[in-house]
């Protein structure tokens, strides 16, 4: 007779959304491992059709409570490039500032409130137990300065509003801007203390290999750490494997229905590829561009780069965090003269433009088409859980044969941690590959 | 014995539970230790053990959208002794609420290739369409401060005190120079709900009613023949009161006056 085991998490906790984790083992065999979304669908795509240009960036900043500006940066520069205007160097800069603020606050909010406590044995971060109320109280501040961060530029930490196509709706106060340097200062030290602590952390020896999808920013127009600007690439086993401009995104990445189960993966043609995106995916591509202290973290936190193993995610969050904290020490210490022109004017005019930038979690494609009469005609949207979800899945069915001596409810606790290390936003539900009737509750 | 909270979420970005994961998490410092009022019982986002209910208090982000959820915000009302409403998806349906106005297929098509897979409702419904809610905290996100207000007056007891008067009293408190008078730019100050501490005109930009329909009879109808005297598109300002609050009735009223659109 055969043994069958299922492990069910009707509603995944410490994740941003809804989700839900369905296993099913025969005779130590994985027949199904799904990593299941039920978040409600939202229409995002649908519903900015006829907007206004200068509509989109507010509209967009919605998807996500917890990366809008992620989405407010795709949106301005496809539309930027659909209506053939570019920013200045110096809006350019502070979008970049901007950005920062986004990577600080999430990244640390994942790392400390929800990825940290499966490796410290807890089931919170609200209840760590006191010997690690230093690190939580580091984390938090973090978090705070990368909201005060987004504040100070943007207007408010979750949704700012001083976004616009074209720049800034008004120009950043430069004793604001460079108010936050002490601050700034103060992370950048504490963001190497919290790499040094969390590459302590016990990991799973778990190695798959995988194939690594980020923008990457390495030629004379733009070199750097990527966040707003580059080229699509795609790494496997230290070798490039992909290499485009994003206007060809959609050609080499599609949707793709899967036989047994109702999933459209997003995969990498040709080959049906899955792929994976976020802190891993740009570490290897991109470490080359890392700022010195960051580099410098990275190459003592005791793990070779690129990394195959999807539970050293959280040191890679926390190089970005090193990476953020210094590339927003430079660039608030570089603004010292109040932008003289905010924002570029433009005339709404027909055109496609389309752009991707790297969200906190990875690659964040926008397209769109603006129609005769200057309202968006049509949006495409592909954002980075949807990417992947393909490989949460192809990790959980080589992870499982690793776990199951464990009896079930330890076995689940450990497949709810991989997925958490990819930092899974659910709530980026534009658009969702897979949506299934959830398991009631 | 403490209060028990407990956090749900329906169809929405997350940012109003990321408010309440701000407050809990500073305010052990900062915030009059709102966090050691109570005991968060249920709140899959931050924790993962889940209290037994009932709850002594909820707090409920997101739309109504799917039949389950139907069924899922009926059970969470049996649940919770008060419960309370955060942000605009679960006051007025949110942003995804514009699929109010078309035909729920035409939005399916658009966005999934194989729409029999996606269950949905029609419709985006606040809360309250579904279930009696005991209080509403409006924006778009909520203001943490407001959060922390609302739930240390739950915790001692008294009546949650916010702002009765619109966004136009803030920019006077913030010496804002008025963006529609001064500038010409078609704002909703004037009719929406105080609360954000009026950011938006700060930044030479129209409020454009995060927070909601003031609760004080706003007069849209008043507001907009203004600025269309004064040379404002009125389609551009039937999307101006169709965005993340479009379905609040004052607002929905005002959007379908303005095209021509009694249903």
């Amino acid at each position: 007779m055969s043994r069958v085991r299922k492990l069910t998490v009707p509603a995944l906790t410490r994740v941003e959304g809804e989700g839900a984790l369905r296993v099913r083992v025969v005779d130590g065999r994985v027949e199904i491992a799904e990593f299941n979304i039920y978040e409600p669908p939202r229409f995002f795509e649908r519903l900015l059709k006829g907007r206004e240009i200068r509509e989109v960036p507010d509209i967009v900043a919605r998807i996500c409570g917890i990366c809008p500006v992620a989405y407010q940066m795709s949106a301005c520069y496809a539309l930027e490039k659909a209506l053939a205007i570019r920013v200045t160097p110096e809006i350019d800069a502070l979008r970049r500032l901007l950005y920062c603020g986004e990577w600080l606050q999430s990244h640390a909010l994942h790392m400390h409130l929800l990825d940290a406590p499966d490796f410290l044995g807890c089931e919170s971060g609200f209840t760590m137990p006191p010997e690690h109320a230093p690190f939580l109280e580091r984390g938090l501040r973090m978090k705070t300065i990368g909201n005060q961060l987004i504040a100070v530029l943007g207007g408010r930490a979750v949704h700012p509003i001083n976004v616009t196509v074209g720049g800034f709706y008004k120009a950043p106060s430069v004793a604001a801007v460079r108010g936050m340097l002490p601050d700034l200062e103060w992370g950048l030290a504490a963001a190497e203390a919290t790499v040094a602590e969390v590459s302590r952390f016990a990991f799973p020896a778990f190695h798959v290999p995988h194939e690594y999808v980020s923008i990457h920013a390495d030629d004379s127009s733009c070199r750097e750490y990527p966040m707003n600007h580059g080229r699509v690439v795609a790494v496997a086993a230290g070798r490039t494997t992909l290499d485009l401009p994003v206007a060809d995104y959609e050609t080499h990445f599609v949707e793709r229905h899967v036989p047994q189960s109702t999933a459209l993966h997003c995969l990498i043609e040709p080959g049906s590829r899955p792929y994976c995106c976020g802190p891993l995916a740009r570490m290897a591509t991109s470490r080359g561009q890392l700022p010195p202290r960051a580099a410098a973290a990275a190459a003592a936190c005791g793990i070779a780069w690129p990394s195959d193993n999807p539970f050293h995610g959280i040191v890679a969050r926390g190089i970005e965090l090193v990476a953020a904290f210094e590339e927003a020490v430079r660039i608030a210490g570089d603004y010292q003269r109040e932008l003289a022109t905010p924002r570029i004017e433009y005339q709404p005019r027909p055109g496609t433009g389309c752009h991707a930038t790297e969200a906190p979690r990875g690659l964040l494609y926008h397209r769109y088409r603006i129609g005769d009469d200057g309202l968006i005609a049509e949006a495409t949207i592909v954002p980075p859980t949807s990417q992947n979800q393909a490989r949460v899945e192809e990790d959980l069915k080589a992870y499982l044969p690793t776990v199951l001596d464990h009896d079930d409810a330890e076995a689940t606790r450990r497949c709810e941690h991989l997925i958490r290390t990819y930092d899974p936003c659910i709530s980026c539900a534009t658009h969702f590959l897979r949506i299934e009737r959830p398991t009631p509750r | 014995m403490r209060p028990r909270l407990a956090v749900y979420k329906f169809a929405s970005c997350d940012g109003c539970q990321l408010q309440v994961i701000d407050v809990l998490g500073r305010a052990r410092k900062h915030l009059g230790e709102v966090a050691d009022l109570l005991d968060i019982e249920h709140f899959l986002e931050a924790r993962s053990r889940i209290g037994a209910g009932p709850y002594d208090v909820g707090l409920v982000e997101g739309s109504v959208s799917t039949p389950h959820d139907v069924e899922r915000i009926k059970e969470i009302r049996r649940q919770c002794r008060f419960l309370v409403t955060i942000g605009a998806c679960a006051t007025a349906g949110g942003i995804q609420a514009l699929r109010n106005w078309g035909q729920i297929d035409d939005f399916l098509g658009a966005v999934y290739a194989t729409p029999a897979y996606i269950d949905t409702l029609a419709t985006s419904d606040p809360i309250e369409a579904h279930v009696k809610v005991d209080f509403e905290l409006r924006g778009c996100p909520i203001d943490p401060g407001q959060l922390a207000s609302v739930i240390s007056a739950f915790c001692i007891g008294r009546k949650p005190r916010l702002p009765g008067y619109s966004v136009c009293v803030e920019c006077k408190e913030r010496g804002t120079v008025c963006v529609a008078v001064a500038k010409g730019i078609p704002c909703l100050g004037p009719v929406t709900q105080a609360g954000c501490g009026a950011i938006c005109p700060a930044y030479d930009r129209e409020c454009f009613g995060c927070y909601g329909p003031d609760r004080q009879e706003p007069n849209l109808v008043s507001l907009t023949g203004f600025y269309e005297r004064h040379g404002a598109n009125r389609e551009s300002l039937g999307r101006l009161v169709q965005s993340f609050n479009a379905w609040a009735p004052e607002f929905r009223a005002e959007h379908d006056r303005l095209s021509g659109d009694a249903s």
